[in-house]
């Protein structure tokens, strides 16, 4: 090997010498690299929050049976005493598995992954705007998330106060018999939050100042556009949560009042600053994979986007709407109820660009010439999800309908359509259409297809009943229904759930073995295996360091599939136009008028 | 795809959501309680019960119409051999005709939400002749508290009548939610009342049943380790046996 190569990138020659081991695979400072690190780490806490709600489910599913055999070797007495889970350790569980999910893995694997790997290579850039900044943010995670592992193994067990961690429940041992582990989530967390708030600096400036010639604010792919609205949250809002999460660490730690009523301290103050931050978190895990489905399906589509601009101004308003609809988590806290129009007006308003958007994604497959390729599934599948968990939003966005829904499944239900039918499967959406670009090799189309379609099947079987068990009156975090007579009749339909959600479980040993399998042995990709337009898929798969062997200059927005002038059904963002050529090619982008003074 | 068949597959979806949502809401054809429990005791519980039946019928035509569209579009333009995709950028016509339809149906549900919200929830509503009882909910008990013979709260005769709520049917009663430890949530399914219980504040809830007998009361927000046995019943009396129950109760606690 070579030991040295010069490329040309915008800052002009550039020498590149063979890094250490430890410089490129550890501590590196290519976005790539630090991609691909949050993706194996993600995963991991990805899949450790689904062993937890495998936990949750045997609990619900047959409860007060010993696990089986062969894991009840695992937790000693003080979770699970015989193999049966204890209601203790069945709080930490609850708390657990949402604290995994929403902070170590849907999180990272929307922005940590796809915000390092897309938004550089999507408008043209060599590597973020800061490299050891972004190499910080990745290295703050594994530390948290030891902390936040840490706390299963202490005294008391894990915090148990829901992830929502609801003051005064949580500002004391004394309520929970967590001590410890309620002090570790929360230093976890306000570890972690630095994690989110210096990759999103580095995604801002990026976007902002670091696109490649041509590339104006209506030529950035939709990705990168999600993306970028995402940062400005988690840079606006994660800060909002820190800064709660030390309170409450002073309530717990010095004695503090801020959120206790003893010491005239306001319990309702925690949730109002929580479901500050909390409600544009929502945003946080959806955003970005509008945005990779916003790429997949006109790709996969052969079709320019239907209504780019819209599409743009949906991200935006959801982005600003986000903050002004918290109180509906609220509606029945003992919050002022004169106040509660104010937010099902609000939450009602942003029911229409989240609308917007799933009008033109269905615009976009309309006369479209549509492969059925693993990503266009499960692009499909989160439109038609995301549709169920939308709708479901508006029962409990009428605040008296509210009432009887709020702490029920039936918000169980509404949220899992939300992050797993909608966050999870873009996701999945977005691994199998850029996982020929992180490593080189295409995923196997035929196991990825079964994964899809068993995925598909057993999470509808798992989810969707969850509506029923809420309208029936079934609580949320509830340790063993049957102590209530009026849900005890709910018992087989909680069994069947289990089992989907086992299958569920099941299904994902098929993505993890093609995931691993296709490192290896995929098929090599090429550096354009889906024929797409941006940036992204001009560089070689994957991109060396510097990502772009020459800088590339932007002629035409990221859509345009099947010109008619053209006889293929792709045209890059960076071909030239053709400009000498007697049939006359026009010389700009055919639509999309760049906006003067960007 | 030629003109009958579109029209034919329009049809047959559109019946499909009719029938669909009449079966799903005509309790004469079904029962019903697999959808929401038909055990209604409140005033205002049935009201509820139909908001939620209205937005179900709402979303529900909007879900199976998206939902039978997505699975057409994917059928019908299904990847084939030599035909290309349309070179189309969207239609400000079309955003405009969506943007306008949600706007429309979303606002419309939010003042629809209005008089009810108000009616169940607006303080200055909650009906002057209101029986008041003091419910101190804590880690893991109800303790309904009545005021006893001097109708006064605070005084040496009060009495707690601990996981069992007793009121009247046909007579407003405001529960005071006064929680000592954590949060809990006064719910009681059958009167679709739901209502938390915050340290340091006292909130009221008013609701009338409309029939005797005994019903659930549930606590719905996380509130330790014995959360999920926080649980207790509630026994609509007529108001005759309310009068009774009250007044021996009222005896023993002069006893004490």
């Amino acid at each position: 090997m070579s030991t040295t190569t010069a490329t040309e990138t915008h800052a002009g020659p550039v020498e590149h010498h063979e890094l250490s081991f430890i410089r490129k695979y550890i501590f590196s400072t290519d976005h790539k690299m630090i991609a691909r690190q949050f993706l194996f780490s993600a995963l991991m806490f990805l899949l450790l929050g689904g062993l937890l709600a495998v936990m949750i489910r045997w609990q619900l599913g047959f409860p007060g049976r010993p696990l089986p055999a062969f894991i009840q070797w695992i937790f000693p007495d003080t979770m699970a005493p015989g193999g049966i889970i204890l209601p203790e350790f069945y709080n930490s569980l609850v708390t657990m598995h949402a604290t995994f999910m929403v902070f170590f893995a849907l999180m990272p694997l929307m922005a940590g992954v796809f915000g390092n790997l897309l938004i550089p290579l999507q408008i043209g850039a060599e590597d973020m705007a800061f490299p050891r900044i972004n190499m910080v943010s990745f290295w703050i995670m594994p530390v948290a998330g030891f902390i936040m592992l840490a706390s299963f193994f202490v005294e008391g067990g894990a915090a148990g106060a829901g992830w929502t961690s609801y003051a005064p429940l949580s500002t004391s041992g004394e309520w929970t018999g967590v001590y410890m582990g309620q002090i570790l989530w929360l230093v976890s967390l306000i570890v972690l939050g630095f994690s989110s708030i210096l990759g999103a600096l580095n995604y801002v400036s990026t976007v902002i100042n670091m696109r490649a010639p041509g590339m104006t604010w209506f030529r950035i792919p939709l990705a990168t556009w999600a993306l970028f609205v995402t940062s400005w949250l988690l840079l606006l809002a994660i800060p909002i949560l820190t800064g709660g999460l030390l309170l409450l660490l002073f309530d717990q730690t010095i004695g503090t009042a801020f959120f206790r009523p003893e010491g005239s301290g306001e319990p309702l103050l925690w949730q109002h600053i929580f479901w500050f931050f909390g409600h544009p978190e929502v945003y946080i895990l959806i955003l970005p994979a509008m945005g990779f489905v916003s790429e997949v399906i006109p790709c996969r589509s052969r079709k320019p986007i239907f209504g780019y601009h819209s599409m743009v101004i949906a991200l935006v308003a959801i982005g600003f709407l986000g903050w002004v609809v918290w109180g509906h988590h609220m509606f029945q806290s003992g919050m002022n109820p004169l106040l509660g129009m104010t937010f099902v007006v609000t939450t009602m308003v942003i029911a229409v660009p989240s609308a917007i958007k799933t009008f033109n994604w269905m615009g976009t497959l309309w006369r479209g010439d549509i492969h059925y390729d693993t990503p266009l599934l499960h692009a499909v599948a989160f439109v038609a999800l995301f549709i169920i968990g939308g709708l479901s939003g508006i029962f409990m966005a009428s605040a008296p309908v509210d009432i009887y829904i709020h702490d029920t499944y039936f918000i169980v239900a509404h949220l899992h359509y939300v992050l797993v039918g909608g966050s999870l499967f873009g996701i999945f959406a977005g691994i199998t259409f850029w996982y020929p670009k992180m490593f080189g090799r295409m995923m196997n189309e035929g196991l990825g297809k079964v994964h899809f379609a068993l995925s598909f099947l057993f999470y509808n079987m798992a989810f969707f009943p969850m509506h029923n068990l809420g309208v029936q009156g079934m609580m949320r975090r509830i340790y063993d229904p049957n102590q209530y007579e009026y849900l005890q009749g709910l018992q087989p339909l909680n069994t069947f759930i289990s089992i989907s959600i086992f299958l569920f479980a099941a299904t994902q040993i098929i993505f993890a073995f093609n995931f691993l399998w296709s490192l290896r042995y995929g098929k090599v990709s090429g550096n354009n295996p889906w024929k797409s337009n941006t940036l992204l898929w001009t560089t070689p798969s994957p991109p060396p360091h510097g990502n772009f062997p020459e800088m590339p200059t932007v002629y035409r927005g990221p859509y345009e599939y099947s010109h008619p002038d053209r006889e293929e059904d792709y045209w890059p963002q960076d071909e030239p136009p053709a400009t000498s050529d007697a049939g006359g090619q026009p010389a700009a982008a055919p639509t999309l008028e760049p906006i003067p003074g960007d | 795809m030629n003109f009958f068949l579109r029209m034919g597959m329009l049809l047959a979806g559109m019946l499909t959501v009719v029938i669909g949502l009449w079966v799903i809401t005509d309790p004469e054809w079904v029962d019903l309680s697999w959808v929401m429990p038909d055990n209604v005791v409140s005033t205002f519980g049935q009201s509820l019960d139909n908001m939620w039946l209205v937005i179900l019928w709402i979303t529900g035509v909007v879900f199976v119409i998206t939902e039978i569209t997505l699975v057409v579009f994917m059928v019908k333009y299904r990847h084939k051999e030599g035909r290309k995709a349309e070179y189309i950028h969207g239609s400000n016509k079309a955003e405009v005709v969506w943007t306008t339809i949600t706007f429309v149906i979303v606002i419309g549900i939010a003042f629809y939400s209005k008089g009810l919200w108000d009616e169940i929830r607006d303080p200055d509503r909650i009906p002057a002749n209101a029986y008041p009882i003091n419910m101190i909910a804590t880690q893991f008990e109800w303790n309904a508290t009545y005021a006893g013979a001097d109708g006064q709260f605070d005084t040496s005769d009060d009495f707690v009548s601990r996981n069992v709520l007793h009121i009247p049917v046909a007579q407003p009663v405001v529960v005071n939610l006064i929680a000592q430890d954590v949060i809990h949530s006064f719910f009681l399914p059958e009167f679709r009342v739901k209502q938390d219980a915050v340290p340091g504040m006292i909130t009221p809830v008013w609701f009338e049943a409309t029939r005797t007998g005994e019903f659930t009361l549930a606590c719905a927000e996380l509130c330790g380790l014995g959360h999920y046995t926080m649980g207790g019943t509630v026994i609509v009396h007529s108001q005759a046996d309310f009068q009774d129950w009250l007044e021996s109760r009222q005896a023993e606690a002069e006893d004490d």
